[in-house]
């Protein structure tokens, strides 16, 4: 698969501190990818200098095959920007905002014209299409702004947290554009401190933390390599507890939770851990509610990879 | 060349639909030279005594006209410094257009503004009895030295929305630029009332020689004295220094323009 963003040793340094220590990044054509991080791990530095708003100190970084510092025009050709918050010009309609790029972005006045009617219908603005911006609620800001930035089709579209301050179903319908975009081909690479955002959308991620890429991979394989998986047993009667806790030792259980009756076992043996705790719990005879493997969270992943100290400053 | 033209003819639409849409910049910018021509032009008219027995609402009006185009630093400090806020000049610089069309229609609009606030004051102005005494020709060329002068204003007003950032402060010193711009130039006293040592300072400011050389053109009162080139010559002066500080304000702001959307995060 073609890689259509590509950064080597990216650097930047800001007057006091060091945003970017060398972020090198690989994404496939046509994939979403998540930039996962905390306030201030360096997020949204990566995307304003891949977006060709900020230069790097030091380090290589190409989008759709042209050298951001070197021909930031050419790059601009193929990138869609939506920023940490809505950039829509407040005192034009919707329908202008987007003739308006479209204009710029090189359409005929005709086909600016078209292509609005266009995204006004695709994203649900058709009905306040004629109303200035500026009273739109944050939803509509959010869609329209989104909207603005796929005018000129672009190839690649940068979010940088578009879920930011989105009530859970202008989320969901966010979500499920983004996915109708990457269907059609685009790559995505959007930063999100929401992990549950990332595990949803991303094909991959990277963890950012203090400008460096501390983890890269599949959700699944962050949560593979961040902590084993356990077994997670469930009691139909919590008194039974302590009981099945002693049939299980050999195999070293670590959790109980009594008013729950449930306790957990680490799978430290894989597979044999699970048959030779379902034998031993049949033949002690106890009923049992729930039996299951689980793996951690990408909160796990994250808090495990970005310490205890980002834990603290989340909260 | 022609994407050029296209992009600033593009921007230029957007911000006449703010004009449209916001008729309080234009008596943000047209209010106080109109209460000056009211109030001092009208009212205290005959408290004022010009040398020669000049009319002093004659004298006052191309420096009316001046001030309407010292209200344009603020509008367009204003409404940079508010584009860079809310995240436009992010996704303008993130498409394949350049930086100055994007500048330029800013002070167009402003050019655009400043022509109809200058009708409004003029109008106000030719009620209360103040007249061009010259034809039709002179009295053009005495508004697009104004015009010409208001561009240089608006391009400061550009540079400044783009150093300042601060809303407030930008509000702040567009209130400071025209109060000091009014009264440091002769646009409503005579230079020979300013204390002498801010004498050459007054004489060879743009607003002063610009409204010197729009009072020749209209045929009203000059009541300047003095043997300098800006006072001998205004029209020439004034060109060859808006000219200048043109040459040198705009390429400026272009290079600001990149680095305070950098610094604005």
């Amino acid at each position: 698969m073609d890689t259509i963003i590509e950064t080597h040793g990216l650097r930047k340094r800001f007057p006091g501190h060091e945003a970017l220590r060398g972020i090198d990044l690989q994404v496939p054509a046509g994939t979403v990818f998540g930039l996962l991080g905390h306030n201030g791990a360096g997020k949204t530095t990566t995307v304003r200098i891949l977006a060709t708003l900020l230069r790097a100190d030091g380090g290589q970084a190409r989008v759709a095959g042209h050298d951001v510092a070197s021909d930031p025009l050419s790059a601009r050709r193929h990138i869609g920007l939506a920023g940490q918050y809505a950039a829509v010009d407040g005192q034009l309609t919707g329908r202008e905002n987007l003739v308006l790029l479209g204009r710029l972005t090189r359409l005929s006045p005709r086909d600016a014209r078209a292509r609005a009617v266009e995204l006004l219908a695709q994203f649900d603005l058709t009905a306040a299409a004629d109303r200035l911006a500026g009273m739109y609620s944050g939803g509509m800001r959010r869609r329209l702004d989104l909207a603005c930035c796929l005018v000129h089709r672009p190839s690649v579209l940068f979010l940088d947290e578009p879920s930011a301050g989105l009530d859970p179903a202008s989320r969901q319908l966010l979500w499920a554009e983004i996915r109708a975009q990457v269907d059609a081909g685009t790559t995505v690479l959007l930063t999100t401190q929401y992990l549950e955002e990332a595990d949803q959308l991303a094909d991959r991620i990277a963890v950012l933390a203090a400008g460096e890429v501390v983890a890269e991979g599949t959700p699944d394989q962050l949560k593979r390599d961040v902590g084993g998986e356990w077994l997670e047993v469930s009691l139909a009667t919590p008194a039974d507890l302590p009981y099945a806790w002693s049939v299980l030792a050999p195999l070293r259980p670590k959790d109980r939770d009594a008013a729950e009756g449930r306790l957990s076992v680490p799978l430290s043996d894989g597979m044999s851990t699970v048959a030779a705790a379902a034998v031993a719990l049949r033949d002690a005879g106890l009923e049992i509610a729930d039996f299951a493997i689980r793996r951690p969270s990408l909160d796990d992943v994250y808090f495990s990879l970005t310490g205890p100290t980002s834990q603290g400053a989340q909260l | 060349m022609t994407t050029a033209v296209v992009d600033t003819l593009t921007m230029l639409d957007r911000k006449l639909r703010h004009l449209r849409r916001a008729p309080g910049e234009l008596l943000g910018v047209t209010l106080t030279p109109v209460t000056m021509v009211v109030v001092v032009g009208y009212l205290l008219n005959k408290a004022i005594t010009m040398p020669g027995n000049a009319n002093y609402l004659d004298f006052m009006m191309a420096g009316a006209g001046a001030q309407v185009g010292l209200g344009c630093f603020g509008t367009s400090a204003i409404s940079v410094a508010d584009d860079l806020r809310n995240g436009l000049v992010d996704r303008f610089r993130s498409l394949p257009v350049h930086r100055i069309p994007v500048l330029l229609a800013q002070t167009l609009s402003d050019l655009a503004l400043t022509g109809v606030g200058m009708a409004l004051a003029g109008a106000v102005g030719w009620l209360l009895g103040w007249r061009i005494h010259t034809g039709l020709l002179p009295a053009l060329a005495g508004f697009a030295l104004l015009l010409a002068l208001t561009f240089l204003l608006s391009w400061f007003g550009v540079l400044a929305g783009l150093v300042v950032h601060s809303m407030s402060a930008v509000n702040s010193l567009s209130g400071l630029v025209l109060v000091v711009g009014s009264f440091l130039s002769s646009a409503f006293v005579p230079l020979s009332s300013l204390p002498g040592w801010l004498r050459p300072v007054a004489e060879w400011s743009p607003i002063s020689t610009v409204v010197t050389a729009t009072r020749q053109l209209w045929g009203n009162p000059v009541a300047n004295t003095g043997d300098s080139l800006a006072i001998t010559h205004p029209a020439a002066a004034a060109l060859a220094t808006i000219a200048f500080l043109i040459i040198a304000v705009v390429p400026l702001s272009a290079r600001l323009y990149r680095t305070a959307s950098e610094k604005s995060r």
